[in-house]
């Protein structure tokens, strides 16, 4: 039985996507992230989708600046196939997560396509400490053959400007 | 300005030639001393000229524990000032960098100028007759740049940095062709702390010995001729000791200067840059030249005692505590030359670099193994006796080692003994 089954298959379904649909997706994103089935993830995505995490608040055009990371097609796989091969101290093991996704807010939509703003905590465990990174996510969602895809997906952390820490995981 | 240096056991048995003692990474009171004697006793690298660039501009920074404020004054002079204001002692800065023509402490509102100057205080005549604003200015440290490199010192008495920093300008002089021909500027950084001592990193820098291991990932990533590039222990780089607790590693000899060998063929992961910079007109020249930096300098140049000039980017240590560190990976590029050419270095530095790139959380992870390590055996040694002999016959000369060697970590920790034993 594959993991997608195990958490329950999106439902395909039509029309314009209301906060519901939408944060079912986020939901189940943020299971397969704290789940680490990362291949899954990679399925939810457009191939021309960016996944973004910058580094200053309001910085406008994100290709012109220095981000946590700034990942196209190839760098999520890359980054897929690093944080699971078993070689990566920082992450074999990396530290468990545990995350929530809530304040969910429709900032932008037409009858494809839709902005959703949300608040993101992540709580991780690893070698006797516990740490929390908390952030605003902001998605673009569009539905492709009946199920939604990521077309954007940028998390700016409360204290990206501030020192962080070597995160093995996706946030 | 009078150091106060605190009382220290004698440590200077500690540091062997090729060993020294796991308390160096673990006992509070060496830490404290190293922040008096070290920290307060040298240069101390603070910021970049980029980073303050006109007039007003100011950043914040740190020597040692202390944290600074880098300000260009109205006459275009660069300051170093205590963060803090002579009356309660309230930081009168708490922005990260930005542009002003004043620090007003928050606290009671007194006001200083850009060169740290009391200008005014609040009600004054409360205070008397006797009280004269030019006896109160902000704490000002000893200021010398190189090649656009700040650093600041708390010592009136020590020699100018140029000598402080000897053999290690060319070095800088070879790492600032990262520019293209335009000067260098910072192009944003990468903060993150890591649970461990700050000469665990120092060492890091100067480490080849570790990159394909812990960097197996990162070298799994790139196309085949990008990690044929990145095996850095196959190519008969080096490592050198500059004196003065500095050295430089060499790992791709064939990007020391990136001014020669323009001709070479164009590697492929730079050939859409390439591609790129010809439609917006540049000359074949420029291109070649431009899509050579891009990719950064062949080697690590580690200045003791908080600051590399580390292939692509600046490296910044901070100690916090004996256990806790903050690195900072600030990304160059060129300023003034194609952005499309600093675009493709930023992407570069996020694919290595920061809490989430594919290189620095396993550097912070093994970095904290050595934290965890040292709290067992506290009678045995750490070990930096890999390749003291030096390579024969190599066409860097007859002092130089083999680029695995722990050569840049004995320099570093010989500067430690002499500062620490003075």
């Amino acid at each position: 039985m594959s993991t997608l089954e195990k958490i329950g298959p999106a439902i395909a379904r039509e029309g314009v996507i209301t906060l519901q649909e939408a944060a079912e997706f986020i939901w189940r994103e943020a299971e397969l992230l704290d789940r680490q089935e990362y291949q899954e993830w990679l399925s939810l995505w457009l191939d021309e989708g960016l996944y973004i995490v910058p580094i200053e608040r309001d910085q406008g055009d994100n290709a012109a600046k220095l981000n946590v990371l700034y990942d196209d097609a190839e760098m999520r796989k890359a980054r897929v196939k690093r944080l699971k091969s078993g070689f990566s101290i920082s992450s074999a093991p990396s530290a468990r997560t545990v995350r929530t996704t809530s304040r969910f807010v429709l900032s932008a939509g037409d009858e494809a396509s839709v902005e959703v703003r949300c608040a993101q905590h992540i709580v991780e465990y690893k070698f006797e400490r516990t740490r929390v990174l908390a952030g605003d996510a902001t998605y673009r969602l569009v539905r492709r053959a009946g199920e939604l895809k990521m077309e954007r997906k940028e998390v700016l952390l409360i204290n990206s400007d501030d020192a962080l820490w070597g995160v093995g995981y996706l946030i | 300005m009078d150091i106060k240096v605190r009382e220290l056991r004698d440590v200077s048995d500690l540091v062997q030639p090729d060993r020294f003692d796991t308390s160096l990474y673990t006992d509070p009171e060496i830490f404290d001393a190293e922040m008096d004697r070290i920290f307060k006793g040298t240069w101390v690298w603070v910021a970049h000229a980029s980073e303050v660039p006109n007039k007003g501009h100011f950043v914040k920074s740190f020597v040692g524990k202390e944290p600074v404020i880098v300000v260009r004054d109205k006459t275009g002079q660069v300051n170093v000032l205590l963060n803090r204001c002579r009356h309660r002692a309230a930081s009168v800065c708490e922005q990260k960098r930005g542009k002003t023509s004043v620090f007003v402490c928050p606290y009671h509102g007194w006001s200083y100028a850009l060169d740290g100057k009391l200008r005014a205080v609040p009600h004054a005549s409360v205070y008397g007759d006797d009280f004269n604003k030019a006896d109160f200015p902000l704490v000002s440290l000893r200021v010398e740049e190189y090649a656009g490199m700040i650093f600041a010192t708390f010592r009136a008495d020590i020699e100018p940095l140029v000598d402080f920093l000897g053999p290690a300008k060319k070095w800088i002089d070879l790492f600032m062709k990262q520019g293209a021909g335009h000067p260098v500027k910072t192009l944003g950084e990468h903060r993150f702390r890591f649970s461990g001592n700050w000469k665990i990193q120092l060492e890091n820098t100067t480490d080849a010995y570790h990159f394909p291991i812990v960097h197996k990932t990162f070298l799994d990533s790139l196309d085949a001729d990008t990690s044929n590039v990145f095996d850095v222990l196959g190519q008969g780089g080096w490592v050198e000791d500059l004196g003065k607790g500095h050295s430089v590693m060499v790992m791709i000899p064939a990007l020391v200067d990136l001014e020669e060998n323009l001709e070479d063929e164009i590697p492929e992961r730079f050939r859409e840059l390439a591609d790129e910079l010809r439609s917006e007109g540049y000359e074949e020249g420029e291109v070649r030249k431009v899509v050579r930096a891009v990719g950064g300098s062949g080697f690590n140049l580690n200045l003791f005692p908080n600051v590399a000039c580390s292939m692509a980017f600046f490296r910044v240590l901070r100690p916090i505590s004996v256990d806790e560190t903050e690195i900072r990976h600030i990304a160059i590029g060129m300023d003034g030359g194609p952005e499309a050419g600093n675009r493709v270095r930023m992407r570069l530095h996020e694919h290595f670099q920061g809490p989430m790139g594919f290189g620095s959380p396993d550097d912070a992870e093994g970095w904290e193994r050595v934290q965890r390590g040292a709290a067992a055996g506290e009678d045995v040694h750490v070990l930096v006796n890999r390749g003291i002999d030096p390579l024969i016959g190599h066409v860097a000369g007859s002092n130089v080692t083999d680029v695995s060697a722990e050569t840049g970590m004995r320099a570093a920790y010989a500067q430690w003994k002499r500062m620490m034993s003075a």
